[in-house]
């Protein structure tokens, strides 16, 4: 498979209300998001998005309930119409497309997975998971031989003549996921897509998730309010407060530099020895040739574990060549993975 | 000055509106009558040949015809049973030809309400502004005294089948329109949105999401569309519409006590069969929207 495209948002502004338009100017020069609704009674969705979404990676946007991000993410295959900017995917822009256009698109390059699952309750699994071919015209027969594909694939072989009332929250996210997938669309769109389901039941879709990813490398962007799910699944993260982006970049980086005090308190409560890896904390001015090796790209964690089950203080840190590349002591690791006092 | 009195209008006035709009409506009935009497003519043959159909054929193939129907939707004994006392009943007291041709004038005229209300509770559920438009004529139609419109439909077709069809019909449409735009409009967002962002169009999401979800509260409208074609029965017969009406209106006429009673109960209780075997089919319906999972 190609590699998959990324999507570029430029600009993106959304005022929601009768003048929208107008109002964009104004949010331009200044006016802020409490000002606009108590002066003009119009509210401010999106204020001046710009996120590059690499192609083939998971792009993950956070932000509490309010902060704009399914806004966001329904601009991308314009289930909302933006007020002012351009959302590009390769060379298009996705604001610009006429209905036809915009349908192809939605039909051929997006596939969407809803916080709610949206599945169709008189249709079986396998008629669910088939609706984005049959919507495309795939003569039936084919259509069902490439659901059945995906079907197992997320775990729900047997289950195909069910209904959605028949299956608990995280098999009918699986159909969900089926039914995103089968569409074979370059993005993926999910939309809290797991949040709905209970911990251990996430974590599960979670895995399920970084799994397909590792074969399918679509471009997905991928919508949450937890900042641990941001971390374990984002290749890149987004963080939205207010419709606006705070701050953008690896989970490490906003893990270690959390660009002001509201990213400061959210970070806090995360296991950082679950998101900072080896690297990042290690000494690279020295290398060792002898004793422990771990490898660079574990958590900190990891390497916690192996300290304690070794008995040693320091070891050596080797790249996926096995070259030593800087060394760990263990009064590094144990710094690292305890949260800084203040910011 | 009285002023117990409304200042009205003088009596010589209303006089010239009546006969003013009186006559322009009989000027409307001699230009068009016969044009709509030849519009609505495929209607009543299709009317004719099912009353023939139902009468001529032998009795028990009808009583078989319909049980089996009744089978079909409710695939239900109590039910199916229940009808097959309740038409060995009826056939019993002599009223075997009443009842079926009640049966054929409500059936016809569903299917009219049917094919009418549908694409209009659709056409409602897409827009506001027809919603507006609608809803105060349904609320015209149901709440206008019957008779008070059987008088121009009267004056344009004469007695017999066809005005007492569009009587029943105007009656009987507005709780089947009023629910077609109530099931499309309570479809779940969520979904429609979903079938939006996977490409359709609006004739896929109409066939493939709304009118599917909308299939339930659509039988339940069908239902009561039957019922009140039923209740039209009797008011239709006043203009000559045969069946269980008419022995009715002569029971009133001459006070013949026990044959009011008997057609009377012959209403309801093909009434009570289909309302019965609606509503089983429309349960039947909703059996995969339960919530078995919580």
């Amino acid at each position: 498979m190609a590699e998959a495209t990324g999507i570029e948002i430029k600009e993106l502004y959304k005022i929601f209300g009768p003048n929208g338009k107008e109002m964009v100017q104004r949010v331009k020069d200044g006016m802020s998001k409490s000002e606009l609704n108590e002066k003009h009674n119009h509210v401010l969705g999106l204020n001046n998005i710009n996120i590059s979404m690499p192609g083939g990676k998971i792009q993950v946007v956070m932000g509490l309930s309010g902060s704009g991000k399914s806004t966001l993410i329904r601009h991308i295959n314009r289930l909302i119409d933006p007020t002012d900017g351009e959302v590009l995917y390769g060379n298009e822009d996705v604001c610009k497309m006429s209905q036809t256009e915009l349908r192809e698109f939605r039909r051929h390059k997006t596939a969407m997975v809803f916080q709610k699952f949206a599945l169709l309750p008189h249709r079986t699994v396998m008629k669910n998971t088939v609706y984005g071919l049959e919507i495309q015209g795939v003569p039936m027969k084919e259509a069902e031989e490439r659901a059945a594909r995906w079907i197992a694939r997320v775990g729900l072989e047997g289950f195909e003549d069910h209904y959605p009332n028949q299956l608990s929250g995280g098999m009918q996210q699986r159909v969900g996921l089926a039914r995103a997938l089968t569409n074979d669309a370059d993005i993926l769109l999910m939309d809290e897509a797991f949040s709905a389901l209970d911990p251990l039941i996430r974590m599960d879709m979670q895995t399920v998730l970084l799994d397909l990813q590792e074969e399918l490398h679509k471009t997905i962007v991928f919508i949450t309010h937890d900042l641990d799910e941001a971390l374990r699944l984002g290749d890149r993260i987004a963080i939205l407060r207010d419709g606006a982006v705070i701050q953008q970049g690896t989970g490490q980086q906003i893990v270690l530099k959390p660009e002001d005090s509201y990213i400061a308190d959210f970070v806090k409560e995360v296991n950082r020895g679950r998101v900072i890896r080896v690297e990042t904390v290690m000494d690279q001015t020295k290398t060792l040739n002898t004793g422990t090796q771990i490898p660079a790209n574990v958590m900190l964690e990891e390497a916690a574990k192996i300290f304690a089950a070794e008995g040693v203080n320091e070891a050596s840190v080797i790249n996926r060549s096995g070259t030593p590349v800087g060394v760990l002591t263990i009064q590094d690791t144990i710094s690292a993975m305890v949260t800084p006092v203040a910011h | 000055m009285d002023l117990s009195e409304f200042p009205s209008l003088s009596r010589d006035t209303l006089r010239d509106i009546r006969l003013t709009v009186d006559s322009g409506f009989k000027d409307f009935t001699r230009t068009y009558g016969e044009t709509l009497e030849l519009m609505l003519e495929p209607v009543k043959d299709f009317l004719i040949f099912l009353e023939g159909l139902l009468i001529d054929s032998p009795w028990f193939i009808v009583l078989a015809v319909l049980v089996g129907i009744v089978f079909l939707l409710s695939r239900n004994i109590k039910i199916t049973i229940g009808s097959v006392i309740a038409l060995c009943l009826i056939g019993t007291f002599g009223m075997w030809e009443d009842t079926m041709r009640t049966i054929a004038m409500v059936t016809v005229c569903t299917l009219l309400a049917i094919v009418l209300g549908i694409p209009i509770g659709i056409f409602m559920a897409r827009s506001d502004r027809v919603q507006g438009f609608v809803n105060p004529i349904l609320d015209l139609m149901q709440t206008m005294p019957s008779f008070v419109y059987l008088i121009p439909v009267v004056m344009i077709f004469g007695l017999g089948k066809v005005p007492g069809l569009i009587a029943i019909v105007v009656y009987a449409i507005p709780p089947m329109i009023r629910l077609t735009n109530l099931g499309i409009r309570l479809v779940d967002p969520d979904v429609l949105e979903a079938a939006d962002a996977f490409g359709s169009s609006s004739w896929q999401k109409l066939v493939n999401v709304q009118l599917p979800l909308a299939l339930p509260t659509i039988m339940a409208g069908i239902n009561q569309t039957i019922m009140m074609a039923l209740a039209m029965v009797v008011v239709a017969a006043l203009i000559g519409v045969k069946g269980l009406g008419q022995p009715v209106v002569n029971a009133i006429a001459n006070q013949y006590f026990t044959m009011g009673v008997m057609n009377g109960l012959a209403i309801v209780a093909i009434a009570i069969i289909f309302d019965r075997a609606t509503q089983a089919y429309g349960k039947r319906l909703q059996k995969h929207s339960e919530v078995v999972h919580g």
